[in-house]
């Protein structure tokens, strides 16, 4: 096997990046661009079912009738959730790997051969739920049973995703076999290694229960309902946390590329990373904290993630990223008081404003309100209320869409060596994006504080034996969940506008041609240096980050009141136990 | 005092040994984090002895049918009366209760007696639905073949609702059923 590695030629088809100089090879630029231009299709028909959803939702409006809200809601779980998000990470690692190391991709045809079975499976998914035999929501919970080719579409999905982070761990082989690189892999190629690890642990459970739920569908076996709750929330929890690992690698790449944030101590960032590996499979468990299956001993240990291992590592991101970048701030001069590093952050370069945005969004509302309704007790008043939903968009959207979005901005130039469409516009979209997403999900929490459920087409309960008729607070949030809604929806639009027009029709990019510099944000033209040496990095380390020390302290604040402020909601219900 | 040679951002391949000791703030919030999440760990077995909401119960598996069959028996024993065609079911203080969940309904209707301890019963006899008690905002999922027997002691006289809060079908909306306290 080594023979072999080291006897291929080192020579592959490349050029070299003029903003980073790192050398980009053919295969893994084109694979980036076929699984972005995919994942942004996705993300388009998942903001139109958004549409009929929340605007269905929205009693006032109550738009599509209850079959067509069903397979809205589930053409938006698949499409955001799996198929844009999951594409989009295709192409982080086609970067995180074969670019951010100068190597070559190994090879490269079966890249190839996996985007193609993953498109097969997204067009074989969609269009049987389009035709209606899939109306089994995301988690598709037996005995509640779609078509046969729905579960095939997941498998062929899969094993195409599973080629690719195979490919990634070829590829940091072959890198260090062929020396492109010294020292270490750089913290961002370790975060999308970490994230890779996760994926295959994920894609092994949705093998374990979507080849059986197949072979359920043809009747060749029985499914117990509570085993697959458990096995397939070992996939369905799990994606979401090799979406975190991959959008913290995301948050810590645009650190460096729009301010030269720096990397506070390498060895920290790492072992959060690692824990995320150790700990993210058993939060199958916060899906079950009130299911009949499962006892409490095993309830609490897993949900904690075996005693919050994986929140810590969560919460030392939430510090090591906003103290690199006013590091790096401070390494290019901006030193005085305790604020000046982040009032003088480009905070017009979308790439910037949308990392930013996303560790907000995404440590604030999603990770406060994620470990509270994650424990075993507090579960009881949340458990399939419209808090949930509430909560995974600050996560998944506000804070993994957004970054997403936010790279694109760098993407667009430095791998399509185009300008960025509609430049204007994408320099506010982050915002919008960002401000809906938190209107909207803060309007479904409390919502779902006064027990609103999710996954409900008729909350006004009309043609129910029994009449319901929730706090008149619960209209009021409807409104702002709508608005909040349409807002997000406009800045998903303008992203997908943004970018489909970039790609196809936009300006090309070179970085020669100062003259013009609308279209490319500020850390293409002026990349922020990368790497300190001498007197500043220790004068720097002395005075640490205060500004950040401020606002983590903020969040812990937020994070006590509102966790304990559940528990004493919890205690006035009736006794149950 | 440690001497850092450089810094680098996320994107440079860190060459020597990185494997250097954290900062003093960065070490103060990995400390706070970690105390704070030892106290979010201790807090749900604290709750398990201190607290009055868990949802432990009394779980075992259950054949559809027979739970069916439960069901009947005990509406049979303590039938009081009809509530829009569905039979209202007065247990004793103490017993077991049963509730059946299937589309799109939840049976029978409960009448139970406030500060009374009951073991309430949930099981589906078809798909998995969802156990949501309206306006108190008490929430267990339901599986088929599965009984999830929870002690409860209401707290407040009134009228409730069962909502359904688990996607089971075209008619999930209007699954909701009644529990009257006294």
């Amino acid at each position: 096997m080594a023979t072999i590695v080291e006897r291929l030629p080192a020579v592959f088809r490349a050029r070299t990046c003029e903003v980073t100089g790192l050398r980009v090879e053919w295969h893994a630029e084109a694979l980036i661009k076929v699984n972005a231009v995919v994942a942004v299709v996705n993300f388009l028909i998942g903001i139109i079912a958004a549409f009929g959803i929340v605007m269905t939702r929205w009693q006032a409006v109550h738009l599509l009738p209850a079959d067509l809200f069903y397979r809205f809601l589930t053409l938006h779980g698949l499409n955001m959730l799996i198929f844009f998000i999951i594409f989009f990470e295709m192409a982080v690692l086609y970067f995180a790997g074969p670019v951010l190391l100068s190597c070559r991709l190994p090879a490269p045809r079966l890249g190839w051969l996996a985007w193609a079975l993953m498109v097969l499976g997204m067009l074989t998914v969609n269009l049987m739920v389009v035709q209606g035999r899939a109306d089994v929501l995301f988690t598709s919970y037996p005995p509640l049973q779609a078509h046969p080719l729905y579960y095939l579409g997941i498998i062929l999905f899969a094993v195409g995703a599973l080629i690719v982070t195979s490919l990634f761990f070829a590829t940091l082989v072959v890198a260090r076999r062929e020396k492109t690189y010294e020292g270490s892999i750089p913290l961002v190629s370790f975060g999308a290694l970490t994230a890779a690890i996760i994926a295959v642990i994920t894609l092994l459970h949705g093998a374990a229960i979507y080849i059986p739920t197949f072979l359920w569908s043809l009747g060749y076996m029985s499914m117990d309902p509570q085993v697959y709750r458990m096995v397939w929330w070992g996939l369905g929890h799990s994606s979401q946390q090799i979406n975190v690992a991959a959008h913290v690698s995301i948050w810590y790449l645009l650190a460096g590329l729009t301010v030269g944030g720096v990397v506070v101590n390498e060895k920290i960032s790492r072992m959060a990373f690692v824990l995320y590996v150790l700990f993210i499979s058993m939060a199958s468990a916060h899906h079950l904290l009130v299911d009949p299956g499962m006892g409490p001993a095993w309830k609490v240990w897993n949900t904690s993630y075996a005693m919050y291992l994986a929140v810590l590592a969560s919460m030392v991101h939430g510090f090591t990223v906003p103290a690199g970048i006013e590091m790096g701030q401070r390494l290019r001069g901006y030193t005085r008081s305790t604020f000046e590093w982040l009032k003088q952050a480009p905070w017009s370069d979308p790439g910037f404003s949308g990392t930013a945005l996303s560790v907000v969004i995404f440590g604030f509302l999603g990770g406060i309100t994620g470990v509270t309704i994650g424990t075993e007790q507090i579960n009881i008043i949340a458990h399939n209320t419209l808090r949930v939903p509430g909560h995974f968009h600050t996560t998944v959207v506000g804070g993994t869409a957004l970054a997403f979005m936010a790279v694109t901005y760098y993407v667009l130039p430095l791998i399509f060596k185009k300008r960025v469409a509609f430049w204007g516009l994408a320099k506010i979209q982050p915002y919008l994006f960002g401000i809906g997403i938190v209107i909207l999900s803060m309007s479904m929490i409390f919502q779902g504080i006064f027990g609103v459920p999710r996954r409900h087409w008729d909350v006004s309960f009309a043609n129910a034996p029994f009449p319901v008729e929730y706090h008149p607070a619960v209209q009021l949030f409807q409104a702002s969940m709508g608005l909040g809604g349409l807002l997000a929806i406009a800045g998903g639009l303008a992203y997908v506008a943004i970018a489909v027009v970039s790609v196809f029709f936009g300006r090309p990019f070179r970085l020669a041609d100062t003259h013009d510099r609308s279209g490319v944000p500020q850390g293409v033209w002026n990349l922020p240096p990368q790497l300190h040496r001498g007197a500043a990095v220790a004068a720097v380390h002395r005075t640490g980050t205060p500004g950040t020390l401020i606002l983590v302290g903020i969040f812990f604040a937020c994070f006590v009141l509102y966790y304990f402020a559940n528990w004493k909601i919890l205690s006035f219900l009736w006794k149950v136990g | 005092m440690i001497e850092h040679a450089e810094a680098h951002s996320a994107i440079v391949a860190p060459r020597g040994t990185w494997w250097v000791p954290a900062g003093r703030q960065e070490k103060l919030w990995v400390s706070l984090a970690f105390v704070w999440c030892l106290v979010l760990f201790a807090m749900m077995p604290f709750w398990h002895f201190r607290g009055g909401q868990n949802p432990s119960g009394v779980r075992a598996k259950v054949a559809p049918a027979d739970y069916m069959a439960r069901v009947e028996k005990f509406v049979a024993d303590y039938k009081v009366g009809e509530d829009g065609g569905m039979p209202v079911v007065a247990p004793p203080p103490g017993s077991d209760v049963y509730l059946q969940a299937q589309m799109w309904r939840w049976y029978p209707v409960l009448r139970l007696k406030e500060g009374v301890r009951y073991t309430l019963h949930l099981s589906s006899i078809d798909i998995n639905h969802g156990f949501n008690l309206y306006p108190v905002n008490l929430n267990f999922q339901v599986v088929p073949g599965y009984d999830y027997g929870l002690t409860i002691v209401p707290n407040k006289k009134g009228d409730f609702r069962v909502v359904c809060n688990e996607f089971c079908g075209i008619n999930h909306h209007m699954m909701v059923g009644k529990v009257v306290v006294e």
